[in-house]
């Protein structure tokens, strides 16, 4: 086959937000900065569903990443004006609403007709959850093999992870801003390019390329600088650090860059760091649309803050969908007392000796009661090394039960270890510990037959 | 002589359910060889004797120059449930970094690595 003049053409998709809390600067900042064609954002972690759930229990216009809202407002310009397309997860368990929130933002800022947003359903399977056990759909524990029936009344929410094709769909349809639910993290930057370049549902190693495509930058500027442990204190200017750019060619080879004028750096460590992120079998990266293989990732230097991606291989996607399921587990809490010297190590260590044998005495009963000394040991616990006496350590003490009133006295012990304890104690300023009902994470696999996804353009 | 791991090693951690997986990658290409024979999968696990409950599994990425590590039982059930400071594993990453290998002294000249200070 002969070159196509379109052969080189490359298309610029953006990271602008790496999870539900990130900067808020950064959406605003990666269409303004530089050339890009479209905004990925990034909103769901595994329990951030069950979070949205609770919000749409208490309002049922709710349940979505409001976050978003306020990155659509900064950047409607690029949309309306330089046809910057947007793709999220941000409709959480309420995409329609999250959709319509959108179009309210365009409609007040006179851009009413501009934006059409296309929404993508299907991936909440918390109605049918009964249905779907009862038709023999076990949904079965990934890693321990349980049936789901050991904590369904407990159940928050259940979402499957769906993949590229709706995403692809909306942007056929004209969508310029597109809002689904659970949707992988990756599919976010994969389908651009798959819609972008026409890339077939079985070309797996073009697919597989636009997966670790959006791997690497679906973490937002935790491949361009951030978090980064590779000649840290050299890496310029954090406080303006640029997110990074996938610049992707229809061949599937992609180099991933930064705006000019941004900090941060992007290098091959820099790269290679986020490629391993979160990593499990790299031969088998699996997701809805392909199974990519990190074993076959090449990158190369390309210049100042460029690094070429090439080499990538895929194959066929399973049959199946994970499922994302959360459910209530129990009470927790972690309270904390800061000693200072002389000694601190040895008056946070009576500290809590005193606490442990009062709530011994009250008869309190934990699954977990953990004891930390930050400072000396929190983060790498036996593995830590003692380089001298420590000059003030935080005493962090954290308990679990399936009780919430044994979790709630708990608090009320830590503050009175300030005058009824050992001394030089101080730091308590934040009051009463805070008790957190823990939700906690199912992970469980379904037959992609089971999961019909479908797509809405609204305008 | 010594050597120690983070002088000749990145790394980055994060989580999956109760499992925590550590990247390794070495700082020169050719340091890689070397590294990925020492961090045998029986090293890292008696390295986090102690601070997690279950098995350790090993990778090998040599087109990264990069060995990945998942630790099993790494966090007392899982992110949300862990009591930990560090509940999603993020600094299990530097945790492995601490290892020091006890390298002859030719090999260690041959390849360059540097000699851990006292």
């Amino acid at each position: 086959m002969s070159a196509s003049p379109k052969a080189d053409r490359i298309v610029r998709v953006a990271s602008g937000q790496g999870f539900w809390g990130d900067w808020l600067e950064a959406p605003r900042r990666q269409v303004e900065g530089g050339p890009v064609d479209y905004l990925m954002l990034d909103y769901l972690a595994e329990v951030t569903m069950s979070i949205l759930q609770k919000q749409k229990e208490r309002d049922p216009a709710m349940g979505y990443a409001r976050d978003f809202i306020g990155a659509m407002e900064s950047v409607l310009p690029a949309v309306v004006d330089r046809g910057v397309k947007v793709i999220a997860n941000a409709g959480g368990v309420n995409p329609v609403s999250c959709a319509h929130a959108v179009l309210e933002v365009a409609r007040q800022a006179g851009a009413a007709g501009k934006v059409k947003v296309g929404v993508v359903t299907g991936d909440d399977l918390l109605p049918r959850l009964d249905e779907l056990i009862a038709s023999g759909h076990g949904l079965t524990h990934m890693e321990t093999g349980e049936p789901l029936s050991a904590v369904r009344d407990r159940v928050l929410s259940a979402n499957a992870y769906i993949g590229s094709t709706p995403i692809v769909e909306a942007l056929a349809r004209g969508a310029n801003v597109v809002v689904t639910g659970r949707s992988t993290d990756t599919a976010l930057t994969m389908a651009p390019l798959r819609h972008e370049f026409g890339w077939g549902a079985t070309e797996w190693d073009k697919l597989a390329a636009g997966i670790i495509a959006g791997h690497i930058i679906e973490c937002g500027a935790q491949c361009s600088g951030g978090n980064c442990l590779y000649d840290w204190r050299n890496i310029p200017d954090l406080a303006n650090i640029g997110y990074p750019i996938v610049e992707a060619r229809a061949d599937g080879t992609f180099t991933v860059v930064k705006h000019p004028n941004t900090g941060g750096r992007i290098n091959v460590p820099s790269v290679t760091e986020q490629c391993v992120y979160e990593m499990g079998d790299p031969h088998s990266y699996i997701t809805p649309d392909v199974v990519a293989d990190f074993t076959t990732i090449h990158l190369a230097a390309d210049g100042p803050d460029r690094v070429r991606v090439y080499g990538i291989k895929g194959r066929p996607a399973t049959d199946k969908l994970k499922v994302s399921i959360a459910y209530r587990a129990g009470f927790k809490a972690v309270g904390t007392l800061v000693y200072a010297w002389p000694d601190a190590m040895d008056k946070a260590q009576l500290a809590d000796r005193v606490l442990r044998e009062r709530l011994d005495r009250m008869g309190l009963r934990f699954d977990q009661l953990l004891t930390e000394f930050v400072g000396v040991n929190a983060t790498h616990g036996p593995l830590a090394v003692s380089s001298g006496e420590a000059q003030e350590v935080q005493l962090r003490v954290g308990v679990r039960s399936p009780d919430r009133k044994a979790v709630e006295r708990f608090t009320r012990e830590i503050a009175p270890l300030v005058l009824n304890g050992p001394p030089s104690v101080t730091g308590f300023a934040g009051g009463r510990p805070k008790v957190e009902e823990i939700v906690a994470y199912w992970p469980a696999l379904v037959d992609k037959s089971v999961v019909q996804t479908s797509v809405e353009v609204l305008s | 002589m010594k050597v120690r791991l983070v002088d000749i090693a990145h790394a980055r951690s994060g989580d999956k359910g109760d499992t925590a997986n550590v990247g390794v990658i070495a700082l020169k290409p050719e340091w890689y060889p070397f590294i990925s024979e020492r961090l045998t999968r029986d090293r890292v696990r008696a390295h986090f004797a102690g601070v997690i409950t279950g098995d350790v599994e090993r990778f090998a990425l040599p087109n990264l120059n990069a060995l990945n590590f998942l630790l099993h039982g790494a966090l007392d059930g899982g992110g949300t449930l862990s009591l930990k400071t560090d509940a999603q594993g993020k600094v299990f990453s530097t945790a492995l970094l601490r290892m020091v290998l006890d390298v002859p002294d030719d090999e260690a000249r041959t390849l360059g690595l540097p000699a851990a200070r006292p």
